[in-house]
């Protein structure tokens, strides 16, 4: 045992560095796309489309058209006509790096250099917009075009934000998806822990039959269910007078599909616990709810959060039952399915794509990071003893 | 408080008996040990007494209460666990109020009992504690506190030194004497599977074998008078040696032929109808001694001496290859490898066994019933 352990320290040099290196890429492979989301989710929508997130923290160069104004605002100084002014006019401020008057040429002549437009016009535009015009003849006709190579400061902004959150509903379907969620986490839990101690420490005839159904029904696909489930609410909703897709129909359905792998993870945990401790809150006349509810589930917080973890990804990124047994009203519409209509909606706007596709992220990320030891624990639960 | 009455109490694992039929009488107050080898029943017998295993058949009374069919906490016991089945998530202080707040006793009674279970075993200071901030011998006490705190009438120990190291053991050991001490009114039953923890903890032993009961009785009389050659061999350390010999002579006292030629005079009445039977005649290697007059019990040259200091142990090649005679001898005696040695016993201390293991019924000497 310790020769075996010694011989793969001994050669673990390189083994361990290849785990580093493995693990770094995987991370890093993991999360930049998670970065682009947030990062693009931020920028202004103008910047989006002119440079990836990867240039945000650089000024984006483009290329833009703009027309001075008309002769109405020359006037006459030291025997020529001129006008003055700024491109820009009120709008925000950029760098000019050069300037052209044909569009084939838009990049002719470096900013601040007097360019020669012929018969003895000149135009100079200066980096910070300014321009003089001159002529040594009245200016005549419209306003010249002018072209122009501009560099924009990065700007950062949260109005994406403010504009998927309360103009494109995605606030309201952020607050249907948590209305399925949450329930649908914890009342699986609950019914779960009660069966889980049930299976793992009562003694009552055809236990190992209902534990056998369960394992069964681990591999049963979802899918199969859909059908009858629905049939079954229709029915009922008929019957009672009520609509069939309801969020009570979503958390029973959700329910249902995760309780087979909750019992089964919970149970191996809870009846990995030691003998002795039950027997000993019997002696000290505990009843077998009170040894459940004092004894065994503060034991199995880890295996509870592990569960919950599972679950609530599991459920908030569903589309499926929630397409299925939930209306498409905006009341309703869960976020899996608002994202979906927006991309059909609004398949360019990728400043409304990424912000969406963050907003829905944040939840997920929130929960997995803040109960995130207890993921890998869970996922041991039963296996390994004591981890 | 309370005697127990054990009427052939049965256990069955579906076709399995573990239990066959165990008859006890364990007075009020009495700290009884039961020892045997593992697998013995043992430590089933002590939980069916907890009420932690159903009795199969058989009536089990507790202060003359039928109890066949009671709950555990409802029998007036209270357990520690061998491995000490602390509830891991509560302070000690919880740990021993546990089975009280189950109750629903009141606030202050319960830290009156708690604070006073607390302070006989010094653990006062840790009772904010959780289990897992303790050692092993904490650990253990604080099992014992939360026994304590129940106020049994009876108190069950299912190995509770086992998992303590060598110097802890004897210490704990120590407390449970003193414990005992201090509680004359509380019956106690121990199990164990080390005959040390047996001889110096109990009143009485008794000794389990494959789900029955070999013999019952104080320690000195299972040392000097062991019913049976399971008894005789099991307790005493080393074993006892078991030669095999034949009965020449019967009457008061009887005269046996070991195998190997030579002859002992035994001071053990067997009856007529014993003449010529094959029996196993038995001495505990500190018995015997080195032969300085005529009589010699055995010779044999020495095969192996293993010296612990205080005592040596010398293997003595008696002519039955395997099974040398051992013997228990002062460690300054000069003995070397390959001699030969004459060794001899006080005929009180020799024991005789019948063919089916049986000790002899033995006239017990005044001297040795002390």
């Amino acid at each position: 045992m310790a020769q075996a352990s010694g011989k793969s320290a001994g050669k673990s040099f390189f083994g361990k560095f290849g785990v580093h290196i493995a693990v770094l890429i995987f991370v890093v492979i993991w999360t930049i796309p998670t970065l682009g989301i947030l990062v693009s989710s931020l920028r202004d929508k103008d910047q989006i489309i002119a440079s990836g997130w990867w240039n945000s923290f650089s000024s984006s160069t483009q290329t833009e058209a703009g027309r001075l104004p008309g002769p109405e605002a020359q006037v006459e100084k030291d025997g020529r006509f001129v006008i003055e002014g700024n491109i820009f006019g009120d709008g925000p401020a950029r760098t000019i790096s050069a300037f052209g008057v044909r569009s084939a040429t838009p990049t002719q002549f470096q900013a601040g250099q007097a360019a020669d437009l012929g018969d003895g016009v000149t135009l100079q535009l200066n980096p910070d917009g300014t321009f003089v015009l001159s002529s040594p003849v009245a200016i005549e006709g419209r306003g010249q075009r002018v072209y122009y190579a501009s560099s924009a400061p990065p700007r950062f902004t949260t109005e994406n934000y403010e504009t998927v959150l309360f103009s494109e509903g995605i606030g309201r379907s952020f607050i249907n998806s948590l209305t399925v969620t949450v329930p649908a986490t914890i009342i699986p839990i609950m019914i779960a822990a009660f069966a889980a101690y049930a299976l793992a420490w009562m003694r009552f005839p055809g236990r190992a039959l209902i534990i056998a159904t369960i394992i069964g029904l681990l591999v049963v696909p979802l899918q199969m269910t859909l059908i009858p489930l629905l049939q079954l609410y229709n029915g009922v909703a008929l019957f009672f007078g009520v609509p069939s897709k309801t969020y009570l129909g979503i958390w029973l359905a959700h329910t249902g599909f995760g309780l087979p792998f909750a019992i089964y993870l919970l149970r191996s945990y809870m009846a990995g616990l030691p003998k002795e401790l039950m027997e000993s809150a019997r002696i000290d006349g505990a009843s077998d709810f009170e040894i459940f509810l004092k004894i065994v589930l503060p034991l199995s917080f880890p295996v509870l959060a592990s569960f919950a973890i599972f679950q609530f990804l599991w459920v908030w990124n569903d589309l499926l039952v929630a397409i299925v047994f939930l209306g498409s009203g905006s009341d309703q519409l869960v976020l899996t399915g608002k994202l979906n209509a927006l991309l059909g909606s609004r398949g360019g706007d990728w400043e409304i794509l990424t912000t969406s596709a963050f907003v829905t992220i944040i939840v997920p990320l929130i929960v997995f990071f803040s109960l995130q030891r207890y993921f890998v624990r869970g996922l041991l639960a039963g296996s390994v003893k004591g981890g | 408080m309370a005697d127990l009455t054990l009427r052939q109490i049965k256990k069955a694992y579906g076709a399995i008996n573990i239990l066959h039929g165990i008859d006890l009488d364990i007075q009020s107050g009495e700290f009884v040990v039961f020892v045997g080898p593992s697998g013995c029943g043992k430590s089933t017998l002590l939980r069916t007494i907890a009420g932690l295993e159903e009795i199969t058949s058989g009536e089990l009374k507790i202060a003359g209460e039928l109890v066949n069919d009671v709950p555990p906490s409802k029998r007036g016991i209270a357990m520690v666990f061998q491995s000490y089945a602390l509830y891991p998530h509560m302070t000690v202080y919880d740990n021993m109020a546990f089975g009280m707040k189950i109750a629903r006793e009141n606030k202050a009674e319960i830290d009156r009992r708690v604070k006073q279970a607390a302070d006989i075993l010094q653990l006062t200071k840790y009772l904010d504690r959780l289990p897992k901030a303790m050692s092993g011998g904490q650990r253990q006490r604080v099992a014992i506190g939360r026994a304590i705190v129940r106020n049994p009438r009876v108190f069950l120990f299912d190995e509770p030194l086992s998992n303590l190291d060598a110097a802890l053991r004897v210490a704990t050991r120590i407390e449970i004497a003193k414990l005992k001490e201090s509680m004359p009114n509380t019956t106690m039953i121990y199990v164990t599977h080390d005959q040390v923890e047996a001889m110096t903890l109990a009143d009485r032993i008794v000794v389990l074998k494959d789900g029955r009961v070999e013999q019952v009785g104080t320690p000195m009389e299972l040392y000097h008078h062991p019913g049976n050659l399971f008894v005789a061999q099991f307790i005493g350390s080393p074993a006892m040696n078991i030669v095999p010999a034949t009965v020449e002579k019967t009457g008061a006292s009887t005269t046996i032929s070991i195998t190997g030629g030579r002859k002992a005079e035994v001071p053990v009445a067997t009856p007529a109808d014993a003449a010529g039977a094959a029996i196993s005649f038995g001495v505990r290697p500190e018995d015997l001694r080195i032969a300085t007059g005529d009589s010699v019990l055995f010779e044999g040259r020495i095969d192996y001496i293993e010296q612990l200091g205080e005592v040596q142990l010398v293997y003595l090649d008696i002519g039955r290859p395997d099974t040398p005679l051992v013997v228990k001898l002062p460690g300054n005696s000069e003995l070397k490898r390959d001699q030969l040695l004459k060794v001899d016993a006080d005929p009180a201390t020799l024991h005789i066994f019948n063919a089916k293991g049986r000790s002899f019924a033995r006239d017990h000497a005044p001297a040795l019933a002390a």
